[in-house]
């Protein structure tokens, strides 16, 4: 028993590091923020004595249901989307020849080479009136000279879209790389079509690569801010924006981080509640990931 | 039935080699049939062909009379049990099983009923509801024979299903296979490189070399009557002969003249005619060794040579003798309690005798078959693949 005694102390010292890196940065700062939360503001932008239940009174704001609403839509939206083109893309890359397979890995992240804001811009300039893509579109008739391709949400659907599908490629390829492609056969020789091997084996095959790729697009596009900010209009705002705008312009930060605390609890309870249910469902990863954990 | 599920000149390659080279034979209703030869002989490649995974580039296959070459895998009679098992690891043992009847869109009750039998047949009700991953190499492949078998296949496709088992348990499985086989009376197609699971599992082999059928037969036919070195090299042990023919003898017997080695008498069932180039295999169990020299008698070959090596294995010795140019293996069995004998030892003067009917003359001989043979030699220097 010395030896698993010793184990231990090995992991801990291992894991250790990073244990306090998450904990100064990133613990301890959401727990800042949700005390936050219920301090009361001042005049000045600062932040008042005592405790309050006053700023979380604030959040029943009438124009917060809608923001709420299209910042669930947009993210569930562009999630679905990420995924469909992401799975045919990571199943296609995993299939490809050795060489090929490099170099579409390749593609896949060569955006990551520039910077993201300038990439954003970039969609800024191509959908602009005078833009490339805009004067392609209307000089082909598929689109009208005075339509706005800008400054609405599925601009900001399809720039989140892009921004993410990188994101939802990489755990999707990752799982169909280590697939066992002859389940597939297996499947086919027990009389599965090709789309019910696909649905009934592959798929099942590669959920946590799915499920990875859901929470890689999801979170990072319910807190999106910057893509709203840019190329969204009035009309296209999300919590982001405006716990940006509460920060910054009207410099309550109270209520900023009311709002970032329901968005991170938002994000965290199905999360949990998702996790604890699979590792119920799954006995044996939950051994593993416990021994890996300690 | 004869003709069953017949090949029809089929070939394919793969870029340019060419994996199969327009392969004909029929299998029979019922029967146990086992494509066996190295890896790279095409043996997987027909089975893929049969299953549907593989478009044949020519030919034809038709089960029960039905042309099923072009038809996908779903929509053939055949199951497959694969050489990894390929068991759907996100499923239980029960659902793994049921996965057929499912795709077939059978009623729950048929389902629940046909698995409940399957998990009888190959002993395994108690694991009924365990994952893929929480049961043995030997219960994997039960399964893997179950989940085809629910399927009432007309032809069981087996891709060395016995291969990723030790020794013992292939024993047991090889056994067990056949008793499973007796109960649901389906025609097995067994792919294999091991000749030992061949000839103990087959009606029929099809001993396969380089993308061609080079014998078909009874495992004893194969074994005893090898028509070419490949067949009698691949399959068992032998000692090869080049010879002459120099006389015909009234009986079935002629006599050679043997480069480097005494003259022998051996059977003639070829008709060969004085002069003739003649190819011989003769088996190491076939020679009888002894200190003394044996009686002399019309049909029998008598040799004298120097055991060089010898190798006890129990109910056997292995000897390997020196005589003139000729270095032959030789099997003892031992039907006798050993310890009580005086036992022949290296350097020893032995006689080696065989009977003239028990050697074998080779349709087709070429000579780098001999390196399939496994001496001792070569054993040292290089371990010969299994």
């Amino acid at each position: 028993m010395k030896r698993a005694a010793q184990k231990k102390l090995h992991e801990t010292l291992i894991s250790g590091p990073s244990f306090i890196w998450l904990l100064i940065f990133f613990i301890i700062p959401t727990m800042i923020v949700f005390a936050i939360a219920f301090k009361p503001a001042t005049p000045f932008g600062g932040i008042g004595d005592g405790w309050t239940l006053h700023t979380l009174m604030d959040l029943r704001n009438p124009n917060y249901p809608a923001i709420i609403g299209r910042t669930i839509w947009l993210s569930v939206v562009s999630t679905a989307i990420c995924l469909l083109l992401a799975v045919p893309c990571g199943y296609c890359i995993a299939r490809a020849p050795k060489r090929s397979r490099e170099v579409l890995l390749l593609l896949v992240i060569i955006p990551f080479w520039t910077n993201f804001l300038i990439r954003i811009f970039a969609w800024k300039v191509l959908l602009h009136p005078e833009g490339m893509l805009k004067q392609a579109l209307v000089f082909l008739h598929l689109c009208s000279p005075d339509a706005t391709l800008l400054y609405n949400p599925v601009t900001v659907l399809l720039v989140i879209i892009y921004t993410y599908l990188p994101f939802a490629i990489l755990p999707v390829y990752a799982a169909a790389e280590k697939f066992d492609y002859s389940l597939i056969e297996a499947a086919r020789d027990l009389g599965a079509s090709q789309l019910r091997a696909f649905t009934r084996i592959f798929l099942p095959g590669i959920s946590r690569g799915v499920w990875t790729a859901v929470l890689m697009v999801f979170i990072p596009a319910l807190g999106s801010y910057v893509i709203p900010d840019i190329v969204g209009g009035p009309g296209s705002e999300m919590i982001g924006n405006k716990i940006a705008q509460r920060t910054f312009v009207d410099r309550n930060l109270p209520h900023a981080s009311a709002l970032a605390a329901l968005l991170t609890l938002a994000v965290m309870v199905p999360l949990m509640i998702t996790l604890v249910h699979h590792y119920r469902q799954a006995p044996v990863a939950h051994k593993k990931g416990k021994g890996a954990a300690q | 039935m004869t003709d069953f599920l017949v090949f029809e000149g089929v070939s394919k390659s793969y870029g340019d080699i060419r994996a199969v080279d327009s392969v004909s034979f029929s299998i029979n209703k019922g029967e146990i049939f086992s494509l066996l030869g190295p890896s790279g002989c095409g043996k997987t490649t027909l089975l893929r062909c049969c299953a549907g995974f593989e478009d044949p580039d020519a030919g034809r296959i038709i089960l029960d009379g039905r042309d099923i070459t072009g038809l996908p895998p779903h929509e053939r009679k055949v199951n497959t049990v694969f050489q990894n098992y390929a068991l759907f690891p996100h499923l239980t043992i029960r659902d793994n099983i049921a996965f057929g009847p499912r795709m077939a869109r059978w009623t729950k009750g048929e389902i629940d009923k046909e698995v409940a039998r399957m998990l009888e047949l190959i002993q395994m009700e108690d694991y009924a509801d365990r994952k893929v991953t929480e049961i043995s190499g030997g219960q994997k492949q039960r399964v893997a024979i179950a989940r085809a078998l629910i399927n009432r296949p007309q032809v069981l496709l087996l891709d060395e299903p016995l291969a990723a088992l030790d020794l013992k348990l292939r024993q047991r499985m090889l056994v067990e296979l056949d008793a499973i086989h007796d109960e649901v009376g389906i025609t097995f197609v067994y792919v294999t490189h091991d000749q030992s699971e061949a000839m103990g599992i087959s009606d029929r082999i099809a001993a396969m070399n380089r993308g061609h059928i080079e014998q078909i037969g009874k495992p004893a036919e194969i074994y005893e009557a090898p028509r070419s070195s490949f067949v009698a090299a691949f399959i068992g042990d032998t000692n090869f002969f080049d010879g002459s023919v120099t006389d015909v003898m009234d009986g079935p017997y002629c006599r050679l003249k043997i480069e480097g080695f005494p003259d022998v008498l051996a059977w003639n069932d070829k008709g060969v005619q004085t002069g003739n180039a003649v190819h011989l295999s003769l088996r190491p169990e076939k020679f009888n060794i002894s200190r003394e020299q044996p009686d002399v008698l019309p049909n029998r070959n008598v040799v004298q040579g120097v055991v060089e090596d010898i190798i006890y294995l129990g109910s056997h010795t292995k000897y390997w003798v020196r005589v003139e140019d000729y270095r032959l293996g030789v099997h003892q069995q031992h039907s006798r309690y050993l310890l009580d004998t005086r036992p022949i030892t290296w350097g020893e003067k032995v006689y080696l005798s065989w009977f003239a009917d028990d050697s074998c003359m080779l349709e087709r001989y070429k000579a780098e078959d001999e390196n399939l043979l496994v001496l001792p030699d070569t054993e040292e220097t290089e371990p010969v693949e299994a």
